[in-house]
């Protein structure tokens, strides 16, 4: 076989990318087909149901679920403000009546009679989403919300945490080998999304958030340095939500690690321009990755090896487990025939000259496409 | 189970049958050959249930194509469909399939008590083959808000309510109704269809239930699953769910109806079939029997102890996906006890972490294998710890005691999980089916699940269970057949004794008629040794120190025949808990030897 498909991350100065921005329950889209959007533009608002408070009547009149509605002092669909009286019992001979109060101001919205328990909806609570990038009105899904599509500067990276961010380009290091050091955090880096190099310890991304940087990208991050930042270990690569005060988009791996030089390049070229930056990652089936996006003026889309996946001797890759991981190299054979490694696990290999001339042989699991020349 | 399906020319002679996975679709095809049915050839092909396929069929066609070009006949017709019945030589007389391709059937359960009838909800489920992705229940000590809130937030495939023995609570039962109906909860696979919700309660409470529930979702009712206290009965909710599953949940991914449409017997949910076929297992042999499928996100465990099912699924423990979440569940200390060398703490998380986020990565390295199987003993573990708590007598039952049992506080909800009554150990998964020496999964399995007294180890050779699981279920005598011969692998029978022996004498002593005559062994503390012994029974002798059980009693010697295999006996006295040195050096010392004794991994 002369070729497999291998996957690998998207980096690119010359790609087309569009976002799904969709409500979670039907809504109003709030922009027309084509239209041009920035990313803090509202494109649809929905009205989720209010959160339901719940009050068992019954027992707290002291009767069956049975007789409540005829102790009410509202009816079901009636609109009632906190601590409002909407219930009283009779008492005995008219002493000892008990009052229920409404709970919230909410709506009633039924009374069981078989529990006695009212249930109280509270106003609906507006949802609003955003275009989060800045581009065109590519399709319009009624109700729901709409595909925005722009070309620009696409990077993703392997590993990120954080919500969507948006700010502009600047430089924390030139080098993409060396540390980011919390000395290279300056006031004027708050709201930026700020390149960093081969790692950026805890000290350093602490520095980032009180100085208000809104994104780091870094080559690598301590795993345990991560757990420390998080409050907890991280079990499951499914990120996006974190509220930690900053977005960081990890573009190699966990350890220190030099920064691939095309994204480096590719970013230093952006200097001063906005950037929409998501530090969602989810590694399972429907597999989303961080990602750094810049609109720019594209007249052809790049195709790059990682867009069709085909690795074939020449192609370049970087090798992403032990031995070499993080290391550069270009594929010289892929023999179809399993082989034996030293652990005695039969699996397809590939032989790869790396940068300094050396021979190695790997198994095609443990390398992915770069579109990087050596 | 039903017996032999009949085809329009009687005989079965041509089985075809499919897992359509989350990332891989494996197709078998099982002829019957003069020795019985056995499995021809497998292909794969990805699985195509997202763009730019969103069908399916394609990835089951991909898998199929493979399996004809291997058998060199024809399977699928110019249609583009599976040709079923046969015609002449061209196509199968039975053709299905198994999923858990988009995520497989993700269920919420409730129940009024959560020890009891939540509890039976929960085994279910679980034995249906779903994910439980929350248990609800009357006493789970969160607000009736906060139930709400968590039921709107999930987003299941379906809901499992059940609540109240029959002529029991109605009103708790018609709480938890009012509560799910509050919620008005949307299906995870769109908004087109209503979720269906499966009633298994208070058979009183119907009325309440259907008022709650009838005009906001798609409400089925059967039979209570918890009648009485002393009883259980999950067959109606877990067939009620399974023709959900079909019906509502798997039409709405891409391709199934076409899929439905092709096959001999409705689609199952994966571990529901490999459910199935450790059941048939046991009950044909009358053994009990425990399985554990460990794979990349998730491990399942089955058993089944005294005739009783049990499934346990450990969302997030596995090998690739789940890595890093071993590491923070069991702590670094506990993988790198299994280690046999000093490795940096920072090192080894980055390392973890790097397969969390690349996880088709495969070692390279002898010392990175050994890491993988040392966190994978601790994700076994892990995960049948959560199964024994889980797999137990029922909760809540009334116990007559007598006078010699007024002390015991061993009450209702003991576990059934006996690890000395354990006759099979079936491992299955890459990192045991595809170990790169058997012994390796044997001691993997033994250092993670510690049996006792004597029990026959296996594994599947190619991860078959599934497909097997659901041909059970229309041909228990192919699918038995095919189980024995070409998906189990024998490995052999480990002994280890439990208790300890006085003044450092040997725990037991053990003859065993070997094919070349009769040999007797010592089993010292601390001592693992392997014997090979080829596949096949052979009768064998264990005499016990005092104190020191074997399966008969403590002191007891016992006589029973025991099962050879790739690996042959491995005789283990190193304790139950294994008694690991607690200083490094001595620790490593201990491994060193025994993967020496069972020559375990290559020399360096």
């Amino acid at each position: 076989m002369g070729h497999a498909y291998t996957p690998g991350l998207k980096v690119s100065a010359a790609a087309e990318y569009t976002r799904s921005r969709m409500l979670p329950i039907p809504g109003e889209v709030l922009v027309r087909d084509g239209e041009a959007v920035q990313p803090d533009t509202v494109v649809a608002r929905a009205l989720l149901p209010g959160n339901v408070v719940t009050s068992n009547l019954a027992k707290q009149l002291g009767v069956a679920a049975a007789d409540v509605h005829a102790l009410l002092l509202v009816k079901e669909g009636d609109e009632v403000t906190a601590d409002q009286a909407i219930a009283r019992s009779k008492g005995i001979f008219g002493i000892g009546k008990q009052t229920v109060r409404a709970p919230s101001t909410a709506i009633l919205e039924s009374i069981s009679k078989v529990s006695g328990q009212a249930i109280f909806r509270q106003a609906p609570i507006p949802v609003d989403v955003k275009a989060y990038i800045a581009g065109k009105v590519t399709e319009v899904v009624p109700e729901f919300g709409v595909e925005v599509t722009d070309r620009g500067t696409m990077v993703q990276g392997i590993f990120g945490i954080g919500p969507e961010v948006c700010g502009p380009v600047m430089i924390g290091t030139d080098d993409p080998t060396r540390p980011l050091l919390p000395a290279d955090i300056k006031a004027e880096h708050a709201g930026a999304v700020l390149l960093g190099g081969s790692i950026a310890s805890i000290e350093t991304i602490r520095k980032a958030i009180e100085t208000g940087v809104a994104a780091l990208v870094i080559g690598g991050i301590d795993a345990a340095e991560l757990k420390e930042l998080l409050g907890f270990d991280l079990g499951v690569a499914i990120t996006g939500n974190e509220t930690v005060g900053i977005t960081l988009v990890v573009t190699e791996g966990f350890g220190e690690l030099a920064m691939a030089r095309k994204t480096h390049q590719l970013l230093t070229s952006s200097v001063g321009e906005t950037a929409s930056v998501s530090g969602a990652t989810q590694i399972r089936a429907g597999v989303m990755r961080p990602e750094v996006l810049i609109p720019g003026d594209v007249a052809e889309i790049e195709q790059t090896a990682v867009d069709t996946g085909q690795l074939t001797v020449g192609s370049t890759v970087r090798i992403i487990r032990d031995p070499h991981f993080g290391s550069l190299a270009k594929v010289t054979e892929l023999p179809p025939e399993p082989r034996m490694l030293d652990t005695e696990s039969a699996v397809r290999i590939l032989t790869v000259a790396l940068p300094d001339g050396q021979q190695a042989t790997l198994p095609r699991a443990n390398v992915e496409l770069v579109d990087e020349s050596l | 189970m039903s017996e032999t399906t009949g085809t329009a020319t009687g005989e079965v002679r041509s089985i075809l049958a499919t897992d359509c996975g989350s990332t891989t679709t494996k197709a078998i095809l099982i002829e019957l050959t003069p020795e019985g049915y056995r499995l021809a050839v497998r292909g794969e092909a990805p699985t195509t249930v997202e763009a730019p396929f969103d069908d399916v069929t394609v990835g089951v066609i991909n898998a199929v194509t493979e399996v004809q070009e291997l058998v060199g006949r024809t399977i699928i017709g110019e249609d583009e469909r599976i040709i079923c019945p046969r015609q002449g030589d061209a196509g199968v007389d039975l053709y299905l399939s198994t999923s858990s391709a988009g995520g497989g059937l993700q269920m919420l359960v409730a129940g009024v008590v959560r020890t009891m009838t939540a509890e039976s909800a929960e085994r279910a489920a679980l034995g249906a083959g779903a994910i439980v992705m929350d248990v609800l229940a009357s006493n789970d000590k969160r607000q009736p808000h906060e139930q709400i809130t968590r039921i709107r937030h999930l987003r299941p495939d379906m809901i499992l309510l059940s609540g109240g023995i029959d002529g029991g609570t109605t009103s708790h039962v018609a709480e938890l109704a009012e509560l799910i109906g509050a919620a008005d909860p949307k299906p995870r696979l769109g908004s087109s269809y209503q979720l269906p919700v499966v009633f298994a309660g208070n058979k009183d409470a119907r009325e309440a239930v259907d008022d709650a529930l009838q005009n906001k979702t798609a409400l089925e009712v059967v039979d209570n699953l918890r009648p009485t206290l002393d009883e259980e009965n999950l067959d109606p909710a877990r067939d009620k769910i399974h023709d959900l599953f079909m019906e509502h949940v798997m039409a709405q991914a891409p391709g199934y109806d076409k899929l439905k449409s092709w096959t001999s017997a409705p689609v199952m949910p994966t571990p529901g079939a490999v459910g199935e076929i450790i059941q048939t297992i046991a009950r044909q042999r009358g053994i009990s029997v425990l399985g554990v499928d460990i794979g990349g996100a998730t491990t399942d465990v089955f058993s089944v102890f005294k005739g009783t099912f049990n499934r346990t699924v450990s969302a997030n423990l596995g090998m690739s996906y789940s890595v890093s979440n071993v590491l923070a569940s069991t702590g670094l200390d506990n993988v790198l006890r299994w280690v046999p060398f000093d490795i940096d703490e920072s090192e080894l998380r980055n390392r973890i972490k790097n397969k969390m986020v690349r996880p088709t990565t495969i070692p390279t390295l002898l010392r990175d294998l050994q890491v993988e199987q040392a966190i994978a003993r601790e994700a076994l573990r892990l995960a049948l710890i959560q199964h024994k708590d889980f797999a137990t007598e029922l909760k809540g039952v009334r116990k007559v005691r007598d006078i010699s049992e007024a002390f015991d506080q061993s009450g209702s909800g003991a576990t059934l999980v006996d690890m000395m009554s354990l006759d099979l150990l079936v491992g299955s998964g890459g990192v045991l089916s595809h170990a790169p020496r058997r012994v390796q999964a044997a001691l993997m399995m033994i250092d993670a699940f510690e049996p006792k007294g004597v029990t026959t180890l296996a594994v599947d050779s190619i991860f078959m269970m599934p497909q097997l699981g659901v041909l059970a279920t229309v041909h228990a005598p192919a699918a038995t057949e095919v189980f024995e011969r070409d998906c189990l692998i024998l490995l052999g029978t480990v002994i280890a004794p439990a208790g300890k022996a006085k003044g450092g004498a040997p725990l037991a002593t053990v003859q065993i008629d070997l094919p070349d005559g009769t040999q007797e062994f010592s089993i010292g503390a601390g001592d693992l040794q392997r014997i090979p012994l080829p596949e096949g029974q052979v009768r064998c002798r264990i005499t016990p120190a005092k104190g020191v059980d074997v399966g008969a009693g403590p002191g007891t010697a016992c006589e029973r025949k025991i099962e050879g295999g790739e690996v042959g006996v491995l005789l283990d006295g190193r304790g139950r808990p294994i008694n690991l040195p607690t200083s490094a050096a001595e620790r490593v010392e201990a491994i060193e030897q025994w993967i020496q004794n069972l020559d375990l991994y290559p020399h360096d």
